[in-house]
């Protein structure tokens, strides 16, 4: 492909970043119509995908992207296939939807700008991770959907429940990412490859690989938690916290599905193993059965779609992890369908509830006459989701049976799971779309009527989209879903299941599925008090367990602090004291590497004398008896170091050491009489031989080390380069002072910003302490 | 402390002092000397200025907090440091030009704003330390 087209993919996937990074001044300026404004980005976007769908559909693929950390070989580059583009166009195309949906849901609220902003960084994120090629890119986009959904669910800061719901989200994705970094960085290893195009390629590397296994379940923990599959499910249905067009868009259309697509995408490579083809529809399969039965016991709208959401979840990881050519024909058919009407009925639960001022399913009835256009779209994405005829559920039905069959005693059982599952899913779907219109219109909180354009347009699409694209399915399936499937399953697939009944055992178990919705819908009330009774029954669930694990936590680690950071000065120095002696002394010892006795340097006597001061200065730190003058003895010990440093031909050295003594004694006794510390020393005996023992062990420690230092043979290269190129290159005559900033700057720079930093924290300190009432007490300097 | 003479000395020592250390820091490149001594001589200065006529006229004198002063004295060594990226060079390179100063030739270069930006850093850190203690001790 031409340069300029990757530069326009380069800046389709940047867009929705910019368009956040506007989106709050936007806001100010057009208040909630600025959503028509940034509705561009997403639509220019999905306009610039569907020039690929022709290519694609013809088995091409486009990869493109540039060179990120070249010398680790990191690049930032992307992958388009059936899969990816599928999911770019559900992303980019949905995106625009729910971008005027928040105009209108969102409309007053003085954040919305804000809501945009995180809203659009989360599509680049998810456009990010679906497009990406190299694992670098696809983890980097991978944690990004998990903080800006973060972000979303939070965004009603103040209230306590989506603050714990936020985080819940953030600690479960979160593990999940780093188990899905882990599993990169195997299949790395176990390979090679650093993309996934390279990964596919390599064809069944993987599998014969040794670590396929260690690889396996770490992908399948990042996708499992990111998908919601039970016991990682509970995270979703508390992420309703979040405003309606944050659960339609991430909590349904995209983002839960990223763990479907990951699955998806290494299929071909780590799928068709007896491992893979028993835990994914094993664990697919009890989500389904767990969602929709604890979607049963659910009053709220939102609540409702949402452990639907988590079995459809379910219902693809099984069809993906049986492999078969038909399975992925009908998870990928069941994705796109699932995408479509539950972003629709999210959207229209969002409705009711912003014009009725509730969501509460029993006490809802009647709204048709007030609310006719939001009706019609909730009819129809429920049609979608029931797979009644016509509709692209049914499409996805009648595949997912097809490839269930009866072929033996497993498949039946899966069989069985995904009637139920759906017979489940039918009832409820038909219960949020039906029983707030229908029957005796009841008394709402607010008086309803219908919502305003930017509401309506959403579910009205994606609700017609979902019975045009199956009207066309020839089309749709040229387009989007043989190339998804071609993708998916590693070989080239072609789809061709039409709308038009064909009669057969997948039909008779539609059938079955529908009658068997309609049996669960005309009795749901009773149902859910039974699944009610249950649920109370049990009492215990994840989400307890996660609240319990999260407290054993913070208890633990509040516990560890006590011990570690107790918060007693001296027991930190003697710690540190300690350290430094046994990281000294033990290897030195362990080794045989003491040093051997020195002869006794020939100095001429003034630097005797000099060192004479310095050991007398000691001796009078020892011998003070109160502490000022043990401070300003330990200053004579520093300049008698200092003047030696002078004698042997280190000037600057002795000049910054001349410097730090004074500023030392200066600083030290301004602390004395800062911290009030009495003139003398109050130590009892057994704590001074303590402390005696732990000095000497230091001080014989470092003598010992400098003295093995000045033994060992002294490579002189290095001083030699300093010296002979300070004046060339570095055009400076004072080696200390080119080296410091010139050679080795960057350190210098590094160790400017830990004085600064230090300095920050000193002064932090000083603060705390002046804060304290009992400290403001003034005294006569 | 507060002595009649050292109050009294104390202003013009600091002025002295302060001069020698810019004198010092300037000189670094050739002869010893260099940002870190001349940072400290300065920081030394103002702390005796402290002692002597207390925190407050010090404050004044500088004008800005003394963080804000390390603060930029790292965000000028940083710069310095990044300046080498409009030259293709890596970064922390040195750079060097000659400019005219009344007619004298003098160099300029990278290296010396680094050298100001250590000096900056050293002379903030340590007299906001020494400026905040002692601000208790004389309250």
């Amino acid at each position: 492909m031409t340069a300029d087209g990757q530069w326009m993919t380069f800046l389709a996937l940047m867009l929705p970043f910019a368009a956040a990074a506007i989106a709050p001044f936007l806001t100010g300026l057009f208040r909630h119509n600025a959503a028509w404004v940034l509705a561009i980005a997403p639509a220019l976007i999905f306009l610039h995908f569907t020039g690929f769908l022709g290519s694609v559909a013809g088995g091409e693929t486009i990869s493109g992207g540039y060179a990120w950390i070249p010398s680790l070989g990191v690049d930032f580059s992307w992958y388009i296939d059936g899969l990816s583009l599928t999911f770019a166009l559900l992303i980019s195309g949905i995106g625009t939807l729910i971008v005027l949906y928040a105009g209108g849901y969102l409309k007053g609220h003085e954040h919305q700008g804000r809501f945009f902003s995180f809203i659009l960084m989360f599509m680049g994120s998810m456009l990010g991770l679906v497009v990406a090629d190299s694992f670098l890119t696809l983890f980097v986009f991978w944690e990004l959907t998990s903080i800006t959904s973060f972000l979303l669910i939070g965004f009603d800061h103040s209230r306590e429940a989506s603050r714990r719901a936020a985080l819940q989200a953030l600690v479960v994705t979160g593990l999940g990412g780093l188990s899905l970094l882990a599993g990169l960085l195997v299949i790395s290893a176990a390979t090679g490859e650093t993309s996934m195009s390279g990964l596919l390629a390599a064809g069944s590397a993987l599998r014969e690989a040794p670590l396929y296994m260690a690889a396996l379940l770490l992908i399948l923990g990042g996708a499992f938690t990111k998908s919601a599959q039970f016991p990682f499910h509970f995270w979703l249905p508390n992420a309703m916290e979040a405003p309606t067009p944050v659960s339609a868009y991430l909590h349904s259309a995209t983002m839960v599905k990223a763990g479907v697509y990951l699955l998806m995408r290494l299929n071909p490579v780590l799928g068709d193993t007896a491992a893979w083809e028993t835990i994914l529809p094993v664990f697919g399969g009890t989500t389904l059965i767990v969602g929709t039965l604890l979607a049963l016991r659910q009053t709220d709208l939102k609540l409702m779609l949402a452990y639907t959401t988590v079995a459809s979840l379910g219902l693809l990881v099984m069809l993906t992890g049986f492999g078969s050519e038909k399975a992925v024909e009908a998870a990928v058919l069941y994705l796109v369908a699932h995408s479509m009407f539950k972003g629709a009925l999210f959207m229209v639960a969002g409705l009711v509830d912003h014009e009725s001022g509730t969501r509460d399913v029993t006490k809802l009835g009647g709204l048709r006459a007030e609310m006719p256009v939001t009706f019609g779209a909730a009819v129809l994405a429920a049609c979608s989701m029931g797979g009644l005829p016509l509709f692209f559920g049914f499409l996805a039905k009648e595949e997912i049976y097809a490839a269930l069959g009866f072929a033996d005693g497993w498949t039946a059982i899966f069989t069985l799971v995904a009637i139920i599952g759906n017979g489940l899913m039918f009832a409820i779907g038909f219960a949020v779309a039906l029983k707030p219109f229908l029957g005796p219109k009841v008394k709402t909180p607010k008086h309803a009527h219908e919502g305003p354009v930017l509401l309506w347009l959403g579910p009205v699409v994606l609700g017609t989209l979902g019975l045009v694209s199956a009207l066309v399915s020839g089309l749709s399936h040229y387009f989007v879903s043989s190339p998804m499937s071609s993708a998916v399953a590693g070989e080239t697939v072609s789809v061709t299941i039409s709308t038009v009944p064909h009669v057969g055992l997948p039909l008779v178990l539609s059938v079955i599925t529908v009658a068997l919705g309609v049996a669960f819908f005309m009795t749901i009330g009773r149902g859910r008090a039974a699944m009610a009774a249950v649920l109370n029954a049990i009492g215990w669930g994840p989400d307890k367990g996660f609240d319990q694990v999260m407290r054993g936590l913070t208890r633990t680690s509040y516990r560890i602090t006590g011990v570690v950071q107790d918060g007693k000065l001296d027991h930190y120095m003697t710690v540190t004291f300690v350290a430094v002696a046994a990281a000294l002394l033990i290897p030195m010892v362990l080794f045989g590497e003491l040093p051997s006795m020195p002869s006794i340097p020939a100095m001429p006597f003034y630097e005797w004398v000099v060192l004479l001061i310095g050991v007398i200065g000691l001796g009078a730190v020892i011998y003070a008896r109160d502490r000022l003058t043990a401070i300003v003895s330990l200053g004579i010990q520093g300049f008698a170091v200092a003047l030696l440093f002078m004698l042997m031909g280190a000037p600057d050295l002795s000049f910054t050491q001349f410097m730090v003594e004074t500023l030392s004694v200066v600083i030290l006794a301004l602390v004395m009489t800062r911290l009030r510390l009495s003139p003398t020393d109050h130590r009892p005996t057994r704590e001074k031989i303590g402390d005696v023992v732990v000095s000497g062990l230091c001080g014989t420690a470092l003598g010992l080390m400098l003295l093995k230092v000045t033994q060992v043979p002294f490579n002189g290269e290095l001083s030699e380069f300093f010296a002979q190129n300070s004046r060339v290159i570095a055009h400076g005559r004072n080696i200390v002072n080119v080296i410091i900033v010139d050679f080795r700057g960057t350190d210098t720079l590094g160790e400017i910003a830990v004085v600064m930093i230090t300095g920050l924290a000193i002064l932090a300190l000083v603060r705390i302490r002046a804060a304290k009432p009992a400290d403001t007490a003034t005294k006569e300097g | 402390m507060r002595t009649l003479i050292f109050r009294t000395i104390a202003p013009y020592l600091t002025s002295l002092m302060v001069l020698f250390s810019i004198f010092v820091l300037l000189r670094g490149h050739n002869d010893p000397g260099g940002g870190f001594i001349g940072g400290l001589i300065a920081a030394s200065a103002f702390a005796i200025y402290g002692i002597a006529c207390g925190v407050s006229p010090v404050r004044r004198a500088l004008y800005f907090h003394p963080m804000a002063i390390s603060g930029f004295g790292l965000l000028l060594a940083a710069l310095a440091g990044w300046l080498s990226i409009f030259f293709q060079v890596p970064f922390m390179t040195g750079l060097w030009t000659k400019i005219s100063v009344l007619g004298l030739p003098v160099d300029i270069s990278t290296v010396m704003f680094f050298d100001i930006g250590v000096y900056l850093v050293v002379v903030g850190s340590i007299t906001s330390i020494a400026l905040a203690l002692e601000e208790r001790e004389h309250g």
